[in-house]
């Protein structure tokens, strides 16, 4: 029997405002234990949240870039349960009337776009975490972490593939990067993801049971995980068997899924609107100055790199997958010029060495680069030293002009001096001067090879073959 | 002289005119209360040495021209506001050993105004109750009868008012925690508009309903308390950001020209026929001072108790959520894993009533009863703040008993939880509506024990009840009537 996949995320985004989001506490990582908290964070008797309006700020930018539908009127509600890490008994989260729904991404598998939907954006706080002791059995707990802003974003059961959901989570992680709304640090879990995953047969309208997956904190995480479990639900299928409706728990170290929690242990978390907090009304004006200050988003980006840059598809797909990296692209071609031989460099040389998030490690800044390209097009150097010379500038972080000149690298365009060389290879390996005459214009490269040891590769390769032709040619 | 039976604004020109110190006030409230408190039980916790340091700076201050609006008044405030230098116990085990790291807006406000806190008053578990009898340390008791209720859930805040132990004490009202034992103590009491007060550091029973307001001597007392104490404070969402009126100013207005209503439904079945003959005669004075009665109508008040009993007990299950014997208060001793440290110290820590409404409340937003009874009450809840608007149209103000009956002996009702929700249902409304409420004084039964009339108007609109109150209080000429405590 062939099935279906059916994949639904949620991922939680933080948010990387300076303070949390119900009190003035800074939500910097990893600070000693519990010492970024106050009464309002730890839950004291008598304190009361106040929201942060740069949180709704965040939500709003989301919710604008993902086409989402925006509630005027949006309320906090409590969703309560009890757990060490939850100093007050509840979250506050939102439940009826989120900031946003009905949004949609777009992804692309393999050449194929398709649309996913989102079915809603909502603020909350995070909680805190519970260190347990490696010697005695006993937890700490830590506050530090409890009110950090979230963006709960809730995705449609719309993804067919752990591709597809990779694809999904990528790009809603690079628009949560371009917006500036979250450092999209997954090891340190600042974006998360929860996955629903069912299985049901080819044709058929419901619903399989569903699992879901958790503690998956990278990308690489996020796509094995997905396909051990579908595995092991067609598996239990196959056999006849039915799928447990559990919560899992991803194991990196195992390469395999463990059961959390069961059905029957699931919560009724009683939820209901926070007296504490008024309705936050979100008006057209705030929309529209939000709206203003949202910088271009990738796909547009990536629309406009190969509309008016000419790039193709996939070199525009690469470029723009990071906001920073987009960045140093342009800033590079506004002093060099050519898009599709800069794309080509970046994505080869480049960004064999950085990823597109790391961009901003690089030693090697855009005027750099867009330098050491020019010195290609003049003739300066050839294309093959600018690889050498790069590493180079990777390495000790200088400019190309500097390494170009102390390593005696300037490319030979002097015809005169060349071509001498020129007569000089072709009288030493007539053999192959006959061959070339008689056709096998192959061993062009052989000669070519010749003067560059020579020269050390410094001659200029077009000029080379010009002369080599010339003299071949003219027995 | 004993100072401790004048009234705070008595005081306070004493202060003034400099015929006496806050440190010499404050000996009388402590000599006072070490001469009563034996029989009326009002205090938590009170510290002399503490408040006398408080009066010798205030004093100082004052010396030196310096000094708040209310600079070396002794008061006391209800041991669920949030005071660093006391523990703040809300009258349960639960609290017993907790001193919050912080302290109140309204008590930063008090102390702003030169105010001497001379200790915390005892008040029913987490505020849940009309007796004070769910208090886990003491139970007040009525100032004008030994062995009688003081009323709740501020009644040690109306007791020790009413017993001179200060100059006038804080207290909460979530459904008439203020009012109710205002009028069995025989003091002046109001709940403000809801976001009048900020609830900064008022340990939370129902958010919703929960204001913070004045128990007084008299109605002068309480305008000078609201000006201490009211306006805007950005900690509190549901706070309101506009000016306070200088409500002192407007009790010498009277009451001609105001158009107050008496709501039919406020005078039904159950009233007691002393409490009704004292309340008619109120608004008869009040109409020969010159204030036109009207009868108007709150047709939904039948179902004020229904409401209140599943929102205010919805929100509290989730408000006290947070004593989970995690990080303070109190955790049972020899538990076993997470699960039973929950259910162990929640068991010992609460009492009956808190656990009765706790149930009631997770009940009431559990998933499949939601609808029925949260989302219900709230509906209803928004037909009984139109009937106020409503009504505000035809009147100023509406006047009416604040309880059905006086104080009752001790023990009388306590195995009966329902005929107490039932005693709430003239006060319920202000809470769920949002408006201010005050009670005063209007005469007494004849037994003997004080009954109270109830001023209620729209929202923000406080001034209208001093106006009526200070009439009232003028005409009766009551206020210094005092209770013989022990032969004291």
């Amino acid at each position: 029997m062939d099935f279906e996949i059916v994949i639904g995320l949620e991922v939680h985004a933080q948010m990387n405002t300076k303070s949390k989001i119900f009190c003035g506490c800074s939500t910097e990582f990893g600070a000693p234990p519990n010492t970024h908290t106050c009464p309002v964070c730890l839950g004291m008797p008598g304190s009361l949240p106040v929201l942060n309006r740069q949180v709704v700020e965040a939500a709003i930018k989301l919710a604008l870039a993902t086409d989402s539908t925006i509630n005027q009127e949006n309320i906090f509600a409590r969703k309560n349960y009890f757990y060490p890490d939850l100093p007050k008994g509840y979250q506050i989260s939102q439940f009826e009337l989120p900031i946003a729904e009905h949004g949609k991404l777009e992804i692309e598998v393999e050449g194929t776009k398709k649309t996913i939907g989102i079915t809603r954006i909502h603020m909350e706080e995070d909680a805190g975490k519970l260190v347990h002791d490696e010697l005695e059995p006993v937890s700490h707990v830590d506050l530090n972490r409890t009110g950090t802003p979230l963006l709960e974003i809730v995705s449609e059961p719309d993804l067919r593939s752990p591709a597809e959901a990779t694809a999904y989570l990528k790009k809603l992680h690079a628009i949560v990067r371009y917006l500036d709304i979250c450092d999209g640090n997954m090891q340190e879990g600042s974006f998360r993801c929860d996955a629903n995953i069912s299985l049901r047969p080819v044709g058929q309208e419901e619903f399989g049971i569903r699992t879901e997956l958790k503690n998956m904190n990278s990308f690489k995480n996020v796509q094995l995980a997905m396909e051990y479990e579908v595995r092991r639900q067609r598996d239990v299928l196959l056999d006849g068997g039915r799928v447990i409706q559990q919560t899992l728990l991803w194991n990196p170290d195992k390469a395999q899924t463990e059961t959390m929690r069961g059905k029957e242990e699931a919560h009724d978390y009683r939820y209901f609107p926070d007296p504490d907090l008024v309705p936050v009304v979100v008006d057209q004006d705030w929309i529209s100055t939000v709206a203003a200050g949202l910088p271009e988003l990738p796909d547009h980006r990536r629309r406009r790199f190969c509309e008016e840059l000419g790039l193709n598809d996939y070199d525009a797909e690469i470029l723009t997958s990071s906001r920073e990296l987009a960045d140093y692209f342009e800033l590079a071609l506004a002093e060099y010029g050519n898009a599709k031989k800069l794309g080509n460099f970046m994505g080869t040389e480049l960004l064999r060495e950085y990823g597109a998030e790391e961009i901003e490690a690089c030693p090697v800044r855009p005027s750099q680069l867009a330098r050491l390209l020019k010195m290609i097009e003049d003739n300066t150097i050839s294309g093959k030293i600018a690889k050498t010379v790069f590493a180079e500038m990777l390495d000790k972080g200088q400019d190309p002009e500097v390494i170009v000149k102390e390593k005696g690298l300037v490319q030979m365009s002097d015809e005169g001096e060349l071509q001498a060389m020129v007569r000089e290879i072709i009288a030493a390996n007539q053999e192959q001067a006959q061959q070339f005459r008689d056709g096998k214009t192959k061993v062009m490269g052989f000669f070519v090879g010749q003067l560059m040891q020579r020269t050390k590769g410094k001659a200029n390769p077009k000029l080379a073959n010009k002369l080599f032709q010339q003299e071949l040619n003219t027995p | 002289m004993d100072f401790s039976s004048l009234t705070l604004h008595e005081a306070l020109r004493l202060l003034e005119d400099g015929t006496t110190t806050s440190v010499a006030l404050t000996q009388a409230v402590f000599s006072r209360i070490g001469a009563v408190e034996d029989r009326i039980k009002a205090y938590l916790a009170h510290n002399e040495e503490l408040a006398l340091q408080g009066a010798e700076q205030a004093d100082a201050l004052r010396a030196q021209g310096q000094g708040g609006p209310l600079c070396g008044i002794p008061l006391a405030v209800k041991d669920l506001l949030c005071t660093s230098d006391f523990p703040t116990t809300c009258g349960s085990r639960m609290l017993e050993r907790f001193t919050p790291p912080y302290n109140a807006t309204v008590v930063e406000k008090l102390h702003q105004a030169g105010v001497v806190i001379t200790g915390k008053l005892a008040m029913d578990e987490f505020a849940m109750g009309s007796t004070n009898e769910n208090c886990a340390f003491a139970v007040p008791e009525n100032p004008w009868k030994a062995g009688y209720i003081a009323g709740g859930s501020s009644g040690g805040s109306a007791a020790a008012v009413a017993a001179d132990e200060c100059f006038g004490a804080l207290g909460s009202d979530t459904g008439g925690s203020i009012r109710q034992p205002a009028s069995l103590c025989g003091v002046v009491g109001m709940k403000p508009t809801y976001g009048r007060v900020s609830r900064y550091g008022l340990v939370a029973f129902a958010s919703s309903l929960d204001q913070v307001g004045p128990l007084s001597k008299d109605v002068r007392d309480c305008a000078l308390m609201m000006e201490a104490i009211a306006g805007y404070d950005p900690r509190d969402s549901t706070s309101i950001n506009r000016p306070v009126p200088v409500y002192s100013q407007v009790l010498e207005r009277g009451v001609r020209g105001l158009r107050i209503g008496v709501p039919t439904e406020y005078f039904g079945q159950g009233l007691d026929p002393e409490v009704e003959t004292a309340v008619r005669r109120g608004i008869e004075l009040l109409e020969q001072a010159g204030a036109e009665i009207v009868e108007v109508s709150l047709p939904h008040t039948q179902y004020c108790v229904a409401v209140y009993y599943l929102i205010a007990p919805a929100e509290a299950s989730s408000n006290l959520a947070r004593y989970d014997g995690v990080r303070y208060g109190f955790r049972a001793a020899g538990t076993d894993g997470l699960q039973e440290m929950y259910n162990r110290s929640r068991s010992q820590g609460f009492g009956d009533e808190v656990k009765r409404r706790i149930l009631i409340g997770t009940y009431a937003l559990s998933a499949g009863y939601y609808d029925a009874y949260y989302k219900k009450a709230s509906q209803v809840r928004t037909l009984i703040k139109q009937d106020f608007e409503t009504v505000f149209r035809q009147c100023d103000l509406i006047a009416s008993p604040v309880t059905p009956t006086p104080a009752w002996p001790i023990g009388e009702k306590s195995d009966d939880p329902l005929s107490l929700y039932l005693s709430d249902i003239l006060t319920l409304s202000a809470n769920l509506a949002g408006i201010p409420g005050m009670s005063v004084p209007c005469g007494f039964t004849s037994a003997g024990l004080p009954v109270g009339m109830q001023l209620q108007a729209a929202h923000f609109n406080e001034e209208v009840l001093f106006q009526a109150g200070a009439s009232l209080e003028q005409q009766l000429g009551i206020a210094a009537k005092k209770p013989v405590i022990g032969g004291v």
